[in-house]
């Protein structure tokens, strides 16, 4: 059997930073996963971005709960792919967010299904989400960016390839 | 690149028992990912819960609940315990196992509190089904060595109920 789930790199803050980027990334895999473990430094949205695009290119929809109430949301036409559309991720307690990101190499529009997990002993929020990248390149760079505010220093962020055989 | 998703354990029971335990866990890894598929001796719909060292303690969640008997979706959150899921139970449709996983993040770390992912379902063919989502956290530096997974109440999981945990290396 190959290997098939591979670390392709991974970064740890040691100072706290607006955006983490992976980029020059292969077209060796399938698909790629995007693992977020860390903190903001205050109230901030996590959104994905390909290829350096920050245009409007980008639509998602979600489900989500904040421990009282759920819902569902979408949004179009906007400058990234959100795993917390519906709430800010707060300083509070880590975060922990996955993008499963499918033919990342392909030549059709490209799907993420987002996870959002963030519970704060007695508050906290929890989403699932798909987004969408109207564009048919191949992905060769992304970035995790906060929509305001920084990620916190020890905020690590891994990028994974997955291959199908 | 290095092998980054390995089996650490697993137990496929081969006779009921009322937790499935994995301890002993090495602190050599990033995450960890628990993946089961499961059925309960009892009731229907049977919410699980995980625990740490054998304990509720330190443990939070939010959770999202999807349930179309009702249809209906919903959110509530708990603090001294956290659930992790569905699984189907003796009432629902036979032979009729639940798939689930829980992903924890940092697990080893020494220093942080750990946040983790759980989702699970309990599905027959039928109305009466459930799904659900969990952002949990683990409010404690310690690392977690152990981990279990059981029935809120006092189900036990049956005879063929598979557990897999592995470790992911993020380097």
């Amino acid at each position: 059997m190959p290997a098939t789930y591979e670390p392709i790199a991974t970064t740890t803050l040691g100072s706290a930073a607006a955006s983490i980027s992976f980029t020059s990334i292969a077209t060796s895999w399938t698909d790629l996963r995007v693992v977020v473990n860390g903190t903001p430094t205050a109230n901030l949205q996590f959104l994905l971005r390909f290829n350096n695009d920050s245009a409007t290119n980008y639509s998602g929809t979600d489900l989500d709960g904040n421990g009282t109430s759920a819902a569902s949301n979408r949004y179009t036409g906007d400058t990234g792919i959100y795993a917390n559309w519906s709430a800010f991720a707060t300083s509070a307690q880590p975060a922990f967010i996955t993008y499963d990101v499918f033919s990342y190499a392909g030549s059709t529009f490209k799907t993420a299904l987002t996870t959002f997990n963030q519970d704060r002993n007695g508050t906290g929020f929890v989403e699932r989400g798909v987004g969408l990248w109207r564009s048919t390149s191949a992905i060769n760079r992304v970035d995790i960016v906060a929509s305001a505010n920084s990620f916190n220093t020890g905020t690590t962020a891994t990028l994974y390839g997955i291959k199908a055989a | 690149m290095p092998v980054t998703y390995e089996l650490i354990s697993s137990n496929v029971l081969s006779s009921s028992a009322a937790s499935v335990t994995f301890s002993a866990i090495p602190s050599t890894y990033t995450d960890l990912v628990l993946r089961y598929s499961g059925r309960m001796d009892a009731g229907a719909n049977k919410i699980l819960k995980i625990q740490v060292a054998g304990a509720d303690t330190n443990l939070s969640y939010t959770r999202l609940v999807g349930d179309p008997s009702v249809p209906s979706v919903t959110s509530a959150r708990g603090t001294g315990i956290s659930w992790a899921g569905y699984t189907d139970g003796s009432t629902m449709t036979a032979s009729s196992f639940s798939s689930g996983e829980i992903y924890i993040g940092n697990y080893a770390s020494t220093s942080a509190n750990k946040a983790f992912s759980a989702y699970g379902a309990a599905e027959q063919n039928a109305t009466d089904a459930r799904m659900m989502a969990v952002a949990g956290l683990y409010s404690s530096n310690s690392a977690i060595s152990s981990i279990t997974l059981l029935d809120i109440s006092t189900a036990n999981w049956v005879s063929g109920s598979s557990f897999y945990l592995y470790g992911i290396k993020n380097s």
